[in-house]
């Protein structure tokens, strides 16, 4: 029975959490990794483009609300979606072609892209701010939860409690059918390979007659899409603040280069590491200690190696101790 | 200095002698002592971008370990927390934390494959538990004594023009930790590098109340100047106040607030000086030929990551030297202001507006965009209501006018998108 609780307790507070933060992850380090396979360089406007989006999102969500349109028991920010990705795929397309494309025709050092993206991230950010305020903004609606804690008690009459809200059940399955979409166009579609033959060697793929422009305009599309459903699904999991993805960014970049920048792979099994650490070194252990340990070994304090302010530093330590070993990252990125 | 250099300047000090003129000369003197500031992180920026290419996003990072100076050097010791033990237990865990990191490091260098892992691991987890162990107790004994006031271990009770270059060696500390690391690898990474490593000061400065009160901030901190109230009191100030037609309460912000500006124009000095003269050495020229081309520098016997450490090193430093600046000119410390935004990006913004690669050029960035930092947002606020005004109540129009505050976001970011795409070398460029 104790074994059993602390398994239960194990469930609900670190491998649910942490399965659903690292397919959010995940999705975000995807984009900037086919960005930095296919513009070679690191995009630091990602999370705002993620925070754009997910407003665009929320707006379409409150006028579907307003019209009294619901998706059942999903959330309605789901219905909302394909607007905003469709939005913040224009904004990030005009962006190439206002700032990214001069730099690129000019073959300009990676540094001076990386700060253009800076700046870029500033605008956008002002734009968000401007357009849906600093505030915070929570805006699930439909089922709250899939399995509820009182509700598992009782019927298992186990003492821990399980719950599985629906907004992490959902980010499960989005983030595997969206990957498992971005695969199949990675490895099957005509468009999909060119890409990849764009990222491993430029000058072969433009002698075989690979349209350089085309390539780097589906790849915004793709890595817009991938930030507004990953910003969508963090803000429908936890709430959208304008800040937060700003903050997001670090461990978004330190998951993309644990797995090795430029390798989709690595993204994912990066976002996943990562989230499984930060809330592995953060979670108080005591409660899982207790049901396991006997009594005299069980612990005094809260058994909490971090605490939860320096989430961040856990992938910050993770990616130095990558950078100091192993700088192509896990899975055999594209460069040192 | 040529003619257009000079009318530059010219034209920065009219426009704040113009806001002494219209608004009041304290606002003035306000913008004028945080621009000198704002002017010596630039250079310290522009020496690691303008001359060795280096991208540092963390600059808030090494400003607030600057500031953390201040408050460790100057103000007074708790002594009740050093006689309860807690004090020196508290050392002694960091003491014991760092011999452990050395000790790793130490075994990373000695041992071969499973071995050094397996040590690595050992010494690593058990270290931090041993350190944990002894730190915890020690940090409750501290944060416990009158936490209303104190909760920290105070300062050493020196003079704060001390806390000055201390800051700019902690700053110095941060980065040769990152440089060690990150340089040497992809320019990306030591972005990124950075990036986490600002994040992290400022995540420790706000949460470890034993350092500096973390989020309850620590105020009055000495200052290197008299304080209004003995000016107000000295009848001799008071006469002389008269005699120049001022009262005394004016005068006496206006007097502290130029003794500053003397200090923080020495300071200024002597730095645009030593640069001046580091990058029109042997030295400076070796850095730019690195920056322009590594692969020949390198060819040429330069280890160009050693170079590129110590500059970063270099530069960091002055950061923390300015972040110890601020502090002691605001006279206390709160780790809740330091946002990437304000000092890591507007100063990014000063150094390419100004110049990169020329400290001429980051030193009117610094004034200049301080200048327009601090008047934007008016400037916003009037332009919406200017928008606005035909507009009729309502949602829209209460909307329109809340966002003006993130207009800065906007304008500076576009500027440094403008200035980047159309005028790259910057308003002084480099010769």
């Amino acid at each position: 029975m104790d074994i059993l609780n602390a398994l239960v307790a194990l469930l609900n507070f670190v491998v649910i959490p942490a399965t659903s933060y690292g397919a959010q992850l995940a999705l975000g380090a995807l984009g900037v990794t086919l960005i930095y396979g296919i513009l070679r360089f690191s995009n630091f406007a990602h999370g705002d483009t993620m925070a754009f989006g997910t407003g665009m999102v929320i707006l379409f969500t409150w006028w579907f609300q307003s019209m009294g349109i619901h998706f059942g028991p999903l959330p309605t920010a789901l219905l909302a979606l394909p607007f905003g990705i469709a939005l913040t795929a224009g904004l990030v397309l005009a962006t190439d072609k206002a700032v990214y494309q001069f730099y690129r025709k000019q073959k300009a050092a990676p540094v001076i892209l990386v700060i253009v993206s800076m700046g870029v991230m500033f605008v956008m950010n002002g734009i968000t701010r401007f357009i849906i305020g600093v505030d915070e903004i929570r805006f699930a609606d439909g089922g709250r939860f899939l399995v509820n804690a009182n509700d598992f008690k009782k019927s298992t009459g186990l003492a821990e409690g399980l719950a599985f809200k629906s907004t992490q059940a959902l980010t499960i399955v989005a983030a595997v059918i969206v990957v498992a979409l971005l695969f199949w166009f990675l490895n099957k579609t005509r468009t999909g390979k060119s890409m990849r033959a764009y990222s491993d060697n430029e000058d072969l793929a433009l002698l075989s007659g690979i349209n350089p422009e085309r390539v780097v305009k589906v790849t915004w599309i793709i890595a817009a899409g991938l930030a507004t459903i990953a910003g969508t699904l963090y803000g429908l999991d936890k709430s959208f603040k304008a800040f937060n993805y700003f903050q997001l960014l670090l461990p978004i970049f330190a998951s993309a280069i644990v797995g090795g920048l430029g390798s989709p792979i690595g993204a994912i099994a990066g976002g996943f590491l990562i989230a499984f650490s930060e809330v592995g070194f953060t979670y108080a252990w005591k409660k899982v200690a207790t049901y396991v340990l006997p009594e005299s070994l069980a612990p005094d304090g809260l058994a909490q190696l971090l605490s939860t302010d320096y989430k961040f530093a856990v992938s910050f330590a993770i990616l130095i101790v990558v950078l100091l070993f192993k700088p192509t990252g896990l899975f055999k990125g594209k460069s040192v | 200095m040529n003619t257009r250099n000079i009318l530059l300047f010219a034209f920065v000090a009219f426009l704040i002698i113009f806001e002494g003129m219209t608004a009041s000369w304290n606002t003035a003197l306000g913008i004028l002592n945080m621009g000198l500031i704002s002017a010596i992180l630039a250079l310290g920026v522009n020496m690691q971008w303008g001359y060795a290419g280096l991208f540092n996003v963390g600059i808030v990072g090494f400003v607030a370990l600057g500031g953390l100076a201040p408050v460790l050097i100057a103000t007074p010791p708790v002594t009740e927390v050093w006689t309860a033990g807690g004090g020196f237990r508290l050392i002694l865990a960091l003491l014991m934390g760092v011999a452990i990191i050395a000790l790793a490091i130490a075994l990373n260098h000695r041992l071969k494959g499973r071995q050094r892992v397996l040590a690595l691991l050992v010494t690593l987890i058990g270290g931090f538990f041993l350190f944990r162990a002894v730190f915890d107790p020690a940090v409750e004994v501290v944060e416990a004594f009158k936490p209303a006031t104190y909760s920290n271990l105070g300062g050493l009770g020196l003079p704060v023009l001390v806390a000055w270059p201390v800051g700019g060696l902690l700053a110095a500390g941060a980065a040769w930790v990152i440089g060690k690391t990150a340089l040497g690898l992809r320019s990306d990474y030591l972005a990124i590098a950075t990036l986490g490593i600002g994040e992290i000061i400022i995540a420790v400065m706000k949460n470890e109340d034993w350092l500096a009160r973390g989020v309850k901030n620590v105020i009055s901190i000495p200052r290197p100047v008299p304080y209004e109230v003995d000016l107000q009191n000295s009848t001799s100030f008071v006469e002389r106040a008269a005699s120049f037609g001022t009262d005394p309460v004016t005068a006496s912000t206006i007097v502290v607030k130029l003794l500053y500006a003397a200090l923080f124009t020495v300071i200024l000095l002597a730095l645009i000086w030593a640069s001046e003269k580091a990058l029109n050495s042997p030295w400076g020229r070796m850095m730019r030929a690195i920056r322009d081309n590594e692969v020949a520098a390198e060819a040429m016997g330069k280890d160009v990551t050693r170079r590129h450490l110590q500059i970063f090193i270099l530069g960091s430093a002055i950061c923390g030297l300015a972040g110890a600046m601020i502090v002691t000119l605001d006279s206390q410390l709160t780790p809740g202001t330091y946002n990437p935004l304000r000092f890591t990006f507007l100063i990014w913004v000063m150094v390419i507006v100004g110049g990169s690669g020329n400290n001429w050029g980051a030193v009117l960035g610094g004034f200049l965009i301080w200048f327009l930092w601090i008047k934007v947002e008016p400037w916003g606020n009037g332009l919406m209501d200017f928008i606005t005004s035909g507009m009729a109540d309502g949602v829209i129009k209460s909307h329109l006018q809340d966002s003006a505050a993130h207009m800065r976001l906007l304008t500076m970011g576009l500027v440094l998108l403008l200035v980047l795409r159309f005028s790259p070398r910057g308003l002084i460029p480099e010769r």
